[in-house]
Parts: structure tokens; C-alpha cells; sequence
């Protein structure tokens, strides 16, 4: 038996064509692969940067672009304060550069190919990425499976595509879109002013048509916990609650 | 390549010959869980030790915890790359589970399976000779549920995804059989100084 998502990945030379800053933490790079590949939503790349020294510092990002014919993938990347690579990518990458990078990886946190029962997506801050690649994915294939998105994140600034959020939920009956904004009061009343609990993930499920079959949690460990810990509560099976933690 | 404007963290201080290719060292311990964390409890606990598909024996939390208990001070090294140095492990070494049930090498793979339906494969030679544990405890408490608690495989010359968390069971295998990374891209063995990540590295 092999899974989905398993061919190997070799490295490539890739150059960044943009960069849009999202939030204030968040940039967005567009990257021209060298050697396209075919990816899958919810997939990884590993970035590779080198000193002159010859020292090596690797990262993992998720992919936020839909799979699509194009050799242009985006990655989203938050600035961590100690960080060593995300710094980089905020302070020092410009458009030309070329980043090495291999992909894609990971067999799976995947949308699954052909959806039918309700889905369900948990996402803080950069966490979102991965699921952003699920929704838009599934808006370029005109998917209807009833699918919600919890999406935690400090302020309504913070919220990584927010616009394209909204517009998605205006635009399709079968997406609803719950922001939980922890650190002030949030302008929608279908959105909540709270840190992720179990009654949240609760109120989101019920938001659905029916129980959710899959389930894809993404962010720092503690909120992964929290969100798959309140998916188990409202009496979904472990088996379908699929999480992504950040590294490292 | 050299990356424009790329100087990085290069520590080039005295562990540097400890960490392999494409690995920084981290002072805190990321937790990557591909589900859910699950709460196990100790009364509920039992290891099984099976060949193919035949139970060998059963331990309890308490016969388990009986066996000779050994400590290992270990680097370990994650697929994702983060390396964490001089972690401080007390445990049941392979060699000792093996030799309570009365079992020597009876094929060259094994199978480690977890509570949550997890498994990864390691070839015993890479899991006897004292290379290998079930961890029971980390720098003297009792394994954290984030970290595999109660129990979790430790491999620490291999990827950590090897050392399997809230383990439940290792079996004898006739033949290399993947488990849940290796089935889904990741290297069949996962030595991190070959650099073994991924699908034929």
C-alpha cells in the first residue's frame, strides 16, 4: 500500500517574482518553480538557505496556493521573533532572489479526493495556510461538501486572507467562515471574542449541515489540542481528526 | 547555492560536530503529532509483544515497570529539523523486554505499534544492543502525554518519528514493513547523518 503525496522531492532553484505583506507578521511569497510540480492541497515544502560558510538552515512551509497549472506557488510566512529563517524572509529576501526549496512532502494532512460529507477546518494565525490551499482548491473545482473554517487569530488585522475569507463565505451557502478574535472584540456577530474552547468548536460543528467526516487542525501545539480536543467532545472519532503542528 | 543575504545562526561552537546536515539545535521541545494527543491511562496500560501476528506476552503498567530499568542521556534529531541535545531518558532497554519473554532475534525487523493506531518500523539491530528504549521518564518525571506519556519508543540514533510516541506493542516482522510516515513520503530507515528525510534520500 502506498498513500497519496509519496513521490520523491529533489531540490530546485526557485525565484521569488512578489511579495505581498498579509498582516502585520505575515508575508506572502510567490515563488517561480524551476522544475513545476503537481502538489496536493494541504502539502509542504522544505526551504533550503546557505551562508557563504557553507552553513545550512531548512525549514518547512506549507503551500497556501491551489493546486493549479501554474509554476507560481505561494508561502505564506510569519515573522517568529528568534527565528533564524523567517527574519530572513521578511528583512533580506527581495523579488529576484532565488531560494532553493524541495516539494512537495506530505502524505497526509490532505484534502481528500473527492468530498461528500461535511468538513471541518481549525486554523490560528499562520496555521491557516495549509487550509487556505484546502478552500481554494476546492473553489477552483466548484466543490459544494459543506465546509467550515474556525480561524483564531489576536486581531482582525492578523487574519491571514481575511478579504478572500469573507468574500468566499459571501459568494458560497456551503462555506461558513468563524473568526475567534483573542485580543479585541470582533466586528461580525457570527464571530466570537474568545480563545478556541470545546463550546466553540462545538457551536462550529452545528454550523454544518451534519456531523463533519474530516477534520484538519493547524497551529501551535497547545491550539491543536484545544481544537482537536473539542472536536472528540462533540462525539467525532479520533481516526478522522487530522492535525499539523508548527516545527521546530 | 549560496543564498543572497543569508548569514545565519551558525553556532560553530563545540556541538557542532553533533548535529547532522540540516539541523539547528533547540533549547525548548516541539511537539508534532499527526492526531489527536490520546489520554492513556496507566491502569490501562498493557504492552504486547507479538510475532507477526501471535501475542508473545502481555506486560501490565506495574509487571512492565518491574522490568530492569536503564538511563539514557541522548542528542535527538527531528525530520523537521530541530535537534535538542543531552535529553535524559530512564526506561526498559529492547534487549531487556525481549529477554523477560524469553525471545532472541527471531527475525531481523520489527514493528512498533501505539495507542492511537500509529506504527514505524526499526530493524532490531538498530532497537538491541542497548541502542534503544521504552522511555518511561524524561529528566526524571514521568513522560509528559505531549512527549508519548506514559510510554514511548526511543530510537535516538534515527528521526524521531521513530521513536514511536504512546507505544503499546513491538511485533516481529518477516520482512522491512512501512509504517504510517513511511507509507506517506517519509524514509524507510531515517538516519539523520545520511540525511534520510524523505522517500528514496
Amino acid at each position: 500500500m502506498t498513500e497519496r503525496g509519496t513521490r520523491p522531492a529533489v531540490w530546485q532553484t526557485c525565484t521569488i517574482t512578489e511579495i505581498v505583506e498579509q498582516t502585520p507578521s505575515i508575508k506572502s511569497y510567490f515563488l517561480q518553480l524551476s522544475r513545476p510540480f503537481t502538489y496536493m492541497a494541504g502539502q509542504h515544502v522544505d526551504v533550503r538557505l546557505t551562508a557563504p560558510d557553507g552553513y545550512v538552515a531548512m525549514r518547512s512551509y506549507s503551500i497556501a496556493s491551489a493546486p493549479s497549472a501554474s509554476d507560481v506557488i505561494e508561502l505564506a510566512i510569519e515573522r517568529l521573533p528568534d527565528g533564524e529563517v523567517s527574519p530572513f524572509f521578511h528583512d533580506v529576501a527581495a523579488m529576484g532572489d532565488e531560494i532553493e526549496l524541495r516539494g512537495p512532502i506530505g502524505g497526509h494532512f490532505l484534502w481528500p479526493e473527492r468530498p461528500s460529507a461535511p468538513i471541518l477546518l481549525i486554523g490560528a494565525g499562520s496555521g491557516v495556510v495549509p487550509l487556505m490551499a484546502m478552500l481554494r482548491h476546492r473553489r477552483d473545482l466548484a466543490q459544494s461538501v459543506p465546509t467550515a473554517l474556525l480561524l483564531s487569530s489576536r486581531t482582525e488585522r492578523d487574519v491571514l486572507f481575511r478579504d478572500e475569507l469573507l468574500s468566499l463565505e459571501t459568494a458560497d451557502p456551503n462555506f461558513e467562515l468563524a473568526l475567534a478574535i483573542t485580543r479585541e472584540s470582533p466586528r461580525r456577530t457570527t464571530d466570537f471574542g474568545r480563545r478556541i474552547d470545546s463550546a466553540m468548536v462545538a457551536e462550529v460543528i452545528g454550523r454544518l449541515p451534519g456531523m463533519p467526516e474530516h477534520v484538519f487542525a493547524c497551529g501551535s501545539n497547545p491550539f491543536v489540542n484545544i481544537a482537536a480536543d473539542g472536536a472528540l467532545m462533540a462525539g467525532l472519532d479520533a481516526s478522522i481528526i487530522k492535525t499539523e503542528r508548527y516545527g521546530g | 547555492m549560496v543564498t543572497r543575504g543569508f548569514f545565519g545562526r551558525n553556532s560553530g561552537g563545540d556541538e557542532a560536530d553533533r548535529i547532522p546536515p540540516g539541523q539547528h539545535v533547540v533549547d525548548h521541545w516541539p511537539v508534532l503529532t499527526a492526531g489527536p494527543t490520546p489520554r492513556i491511562e496507566t491502569a490501562d496500560w498493557k504492552f504486547t509483544l507479538k510475532i507477526g501476528p501471535k501475542p508473545v506476552k502481555v506486560w501490565n503498567w506495574s509487571e512492565f515497570n518491574a522490568l530492569p530499568k536503564t538511563k539514557m542521556t541522548r542528542d535527538i534529531h527531528c525530520v523537521t529539523t530541530w535537534s535538542k541535545l543531552n535529553t535524559a531518558w530512564e526506561g526498559v532497554t529492547i534487549d531487556d523486554i525481549l529477554a523477560d519473554a524469553g525471545v532472541e532475534r527471531l527475525t531481523e525487523f520489527m514493528l512498533a505499534h501505539c495507542f492511537d493506531g500509529y506504527s514505524t518500523n526499526v530493524p532490531l539491530a538498530d532497537l538491541a544492543s542497548g541502542k534503544a528504549m521504552v522511555a518511561l521518564n524524561y529528566e526524571g518525571q514521568p513522560l509528559a502525554r505531549d512527549h508519548g506519556g506514559p510510554a514511548r519508543l526511543l530510537v535516538p540514533h534515527l528521526y524521531f518519528w521513530k521513536s514511536a510516541k504512546w507505544i503499546n506493542g513491538l511485533q516481529f516482522t518477516e520482512r522491512d514493513e512501512p509504517g504510517f510516515w513511511e507509507l506517506r513520503g517519509y524514509h524507510i530507515y531515517g538516519d539523520p547523518w545520511r540525511e534520510q528525510r524523505y522517500t528514496n534520500d
